[in-house]
């Protein structure tokens, strides 16, 4: 177990150096960084500060350097918009997107999982068929008109829900949906497939033999090893769940990092989004990491891999 | 409802003209066309046949546990101690799969799930004892290990299955069907997927825990040697049928049906100076599409106009022995 | 399944047709404003006429023409994206299942760490370093698709470098290159073409996702995504802006979807788990 740890802390930590090698490498392809970290109102003198700190008119590898001595010490870049150094802003934003991804993920378990499993048990069936609609109409959608389409039914239309802001829990509601759509669709046809799979296999015959009652079968035999490929495809949804976090925060107006995100587009805030950009990628290794012994929880065989 | 079919003579299993069919978008396939012996306490009878002649599905159809729509048992009887298991109910097949029928499957690598460890697979058979706490259930698995003769069963209760070797795993499951100590004991081809060293070892042991109960044993295989080694008896299955039964003595010493025949002579022995193996000809026919008469007609050696006009019926070649081939009687 | 896709060929030909005729379907040019008739309702609206069928946004610019140029907009980007993505990917997928070995090794970790982490992230990185231009947008989007084909084609590879034609090739002294041009490519490119239509949807979504955030399409160019955003602020009182835009999104997207389904399950079922 702890060999498949270190892996897995080792690959991530890969993936760390990756993205922070592409953001310093995008950043310096236009030939002109400064210009990109400074406000345009910035003076000559500021300027050449700013070069000289970051050794920018030195080479390449040098400035490589400066830049991740500079980012493992937490210093990622000074805010043009919020002058404030850009990790400050990242983390006074992370908590209200970390109350709104578990919401979506919560969700997604809680719908997907029943409905994948009686889509498996009654295949072709009512609910089959319609969380097969529901599915296919989730992943077609966009993120971010759904979340506007949502905000028109039930804000505009209905008044039932509010469409902007964090809040009570009304304001979680229509970011939720909007967040989790996709998880849903993907978690629920996985299961479902999975499930399919596993029905056929000998252990669930040898269950039967040994004279199981049906639910548990189900419930305990097939369900936790159902769950395995969404576990292990789980890397993949995490980076949709990032994505989407920006979309939909941006649509509710949502104060987390995923606006934030948006906000650095916008204002043409370079030095906040690659911040971000890394800081992201800390929170992606992490939330593997841990999904990673979740998964090795789940399914002992990975322990040895 | 529950009223008792009277049954043969010391049997604890009759299955009566048996038939699973299964419904594929097109066709019919027979794959258990009228199937019909007796299982008696404390023997082991040896289905034999190859593979895809019905073995299996026969063994599945006696605990209804056939896969999905697409099968059906659709005619017979299968008594247990006098009543028909065809005729249960859902949760009354449940309270006696596990119990009264136990069955051990092929591969022992799939058998198992792998998520769980050994000792809760095992767990989930035993009943608790309710006079001591946390129902002694540990104690009872523990104890089942043992007499499978599973080395330092205290380890493997926290083990999980990728951790056994194919004959730990085969005697676990060996374990689980043993443990609320069955009448009936369906093993389906349970050595086929072990070692040739390991195989000879777990006969013994099925045999060993078998002595001193009354239990039956229905032993379905397609190697004669095995057969020889376990069986009290045997029948052979072709296509869907039942062709020859008997002692395995008198079988082996004079086997009456082409197909046993053949089957009997494949078997390379040490002592048979012959430069080739001896085959079968041909393939068994479609389970879709069979025959109006002999099934066997086709590849047998010695096929008459007789054997493709009408199916043979049986006929006794010595006690307890009985035949279908029309060649038992004069034409 | 096995029945034609009859409503996505007609989405998909429908949307087509709009990209090649848009300049002569509507007497109008998606960028001429007529200030004084914006914010019209479409027609079957009480405030609306039949001079602008689906309405007006906020610059008085037909939304009808726009939608049409904006098929024509997303066709555009869509193809060229493929075809980088695609390419780069199906490149690599070659080079890496068939020599195998460090190079494999080195490609499939790269694989592996693209597709844990958004790619949209360094397309607005993109976006803001190289400003907004189709380009840009070309080499966002083929930067989400290169891995998704890249692991594919490498699996189809690895499977076909041990057929006997490849020993023969060998055999007859070709080099690698010229057996993965001749030989490998040719083979694959069914699975390509499947994974080409598979990949069609991500692409418009991805387009629009951008071009809402700002970092795809540049103003006036009409591109859904960007009138869906455009129509955000004026959601409650003018509901077209973005609701039919978005409706055009999710209609092609999921045409294009079940065509995709439908031609896998024809050419290569085997691509089922994807």
């Amino acid at each position: 177990m702890h060999r498949y740890i270190v892996k897995r802390l080792f690959q991530g930590v890969m993936l760390l150096i990756m993205v922070t090698t592409i953001v310093f490498v995008v950043g310096r392809l236009t030939g002109n960084p400064v210009d990109l970290i400074l406000p345009e109102e910035a003076s000559e003198q500021e300027r050449q500060d700013m070069i000289e700190t970051l050794g920018l008119d030195g080479p390449m590898h040098e400035q490589f350097f400066v830049f991740v001595a500079n980012a493992v010490q937490g210093d990622l870049g000074w805010s043009i918009r919020y002058r404030q150094p850009a990790t400050d802003v990242f983390f006074s934003r992370l908590p209200n997107t970390l109350m709104l991804l578990p919401a979506a993920m919560i969700l997604a378990v809680v719908m997907a999982i029943p409905l994948g499993i009686i889509s498996a048990l009654r295949r072709g069936g009512a609910t089959d068929r319609i969380s097969g609609t529901i599915a296919v109409l989730g992943i077609a959608t966009p993120n971010f008109w759904l979340g506007i389409l949502l905000i028109y039914i039930f804000s505009v239309q209905l008044g039932w829900l509010p469409s902007a802001r964090m809040g009570d829990w009304t304001h979680y509601v229509l970011p939720t949906v909007t967040l989790g759509t996709f998880l849903v669709a993907g978690f629920m046809r996985l299961i479902r497939s999975s499930m399919l799979e596993i029905l056929e296999s000998e252990f669930v015959k040898l269950a039967r033999i040994k004279g199981l009652s049906e639910t548990r079968v189900i419930w305990k035999h097939c369900l936790r090893n159902a769950l395995i490929p969404v576990l292990s495809l789980w890397g993949v949804f995490m980076g949709g769940l990032v994505t989407g976090a920006i979309v939909t925060e941006t649509v509710f107006a949502w104060p987390g990092i995923g606006r934030l995100t948006y906000e650095a587009v916008l204002f043409r805030d370079y030095p906040l989004l690659q911040a971000v950009i890394i800081m992201d990628a800390v929170l992606i290794v992490f939330i593997n990491l841990v999904v990673d012994i979740l998964y090795a929880y789940v399914d002992p065989r990975i322990r040895y891999t | 409802m529950s009223e008792l079919i009277p049954m043969s003579h010391d049997a604890v299993l009759e299955v009566r003209d048996l038939h699973t069919h299964f419904f594929p978008r097109r066709g019919t396939v027979k794959a258990v066309d009228g199937v019909s012996f007796s299982l008696r306490r404390g023997e082991v009878l040896g289905l034999v046949g190859e593979s895809g002649c019905g073995k299996s599905v026969t063994a599945l159809s006696l605990l209804r546990l056939l896969p999905g729509e697409a099968a059906r048992t659709i005619q017979g009887q299968v008594l247990l101690n006098g009543e028909d298991l065809l005729r249960k109910s859902k949760s009354q097949m449940r309270q006696i799969r596990g119990r009264k029928i136990a069955m051990i499957l092929q591969d022992p690598q799939t058998s198992l799930n792998p998520v769980f460890t050994i000792g809760n697979q095992l767990s989930e058979v035993m009943t608790k004892d309710p006079s001591v706490p946390g129902g002694g259930v540990l104690q009872q698995v523990i104890e089942a290990l043992r007499k499978v003769k599973l080395a330092a069963p205290e380890q493997r209760v926290g083990q999980y299955p990728h951790e056994l070797s194919g004959g730990m795993k085969q005697r676990v499951v060996g374990a689980m069907a043993m443990s609320r100590a069955p009448e009936v004991l369906i093993a389906d081809e349970p050595t086929t997927a072990l070692d040739v060293t390991i195989q000879l070892q777990y006969l013994k042991l099925l045999k060993e825990l078998q002595a001193n109960t009354e239990m039956a044993i229905l032993f379905i295989t397609h190697d004669f040697g095995v057969v020889a080694r376990m069986c009290d008896r045997i029948a052979v299955m072709y296509a869907g049928r039942i062709v020859e039964t008997g002692p395995v003595r008198a079988v082996f010493d004079n086997p009456s049906h082409p197909y046993t025949q053949a089957l009997i002579a494949s078997v390379p022995k040490m002592s048979n100076t012959e430069a080739r193996l001896h085959t079968i000809e041909g393939q068994p026919p479609a389970l879709s599409d069979l025959p109006e008469g002999c099934r066997f007609e086709e590849r047998c050696p010695y096929a008459e106009e007789r054997c493709r006009a009408a199916y043979p019926a049986s006929f006794d070649v010595g006690t307890e022995h009985t035949a279908s081939c029309w060649r038992l009687v004069p034409e | 399944m096995r029945k034609l896709p009859w409503i996505s060929f007609l989405v998909i030909g429908a949307m087509v047709f709009a990209a090649l005729f848009a300049p002569w379907l509507t007497p109008y040019t998606p960028i001429e404003q007529s200030l004084p008739e914006k914010l019209l309702p479409p027609f079957w609206e009480a405030k609306g006429s039949t001079k602008y069928l689906l309405g007006t946004d906020i610059f008085g610019r037909d939304i009808l023409t726009r939608l049409l140029h904006g098929a024509q907009v997303s066709l555009i980007v869509t193809g060229l994206s493929l075809l980088v993505g695609g390419g780069v990917g199906l490149a690599i997928g070659i080079v890496s299942g068939y020599i195998g070995g460090r190079v494999d090794a080195f490609l499939m970790r790269l694989v592996d760490a693209a597709f844990t982490f958004p790619s949209i992230l360094f397309a607005l990185l993109l976006a803001m370093t190289m400003g907004q231009g189709l380009g840009t947008l070309v080499a966002a989007i083929g930067l989400l698709l290169w891995a998704g084909f890249a692991r594919v084609i490498r699996g189809e590879v690895l499977a076909l470098k041990e057929r006997d034609f490849i020993a023969l090739a060998k055999v007859h002294g070709c080099s690698e290159t010229r057996i993965m041009i001749t030989h490998i490519l040719p083979n694959v490119m069914n699975t390509f073409m499947v994974l080409v239509t598979l990949n069609v949807g991500i692409v418009i979504v991805a387009e629009a996702s951008l071009s809402f955030l700002g970092a795809g399409v540049p103003p006036p160019t009409p591109s859904w995504g960007l009138m869906v955003a455009e129509g955000r602020g004026k959601i409650s009182s003018a509901w077209w802006l973005s609701l039919i835009p978005g409706i055009a999104i999710t209609l092609v997207v999921l045409a294009f979807n079940l065509f995709g389904d439908w031609l896998r399950d024809r050419l290569d079922p085997k691509l089922r788990q994807l």
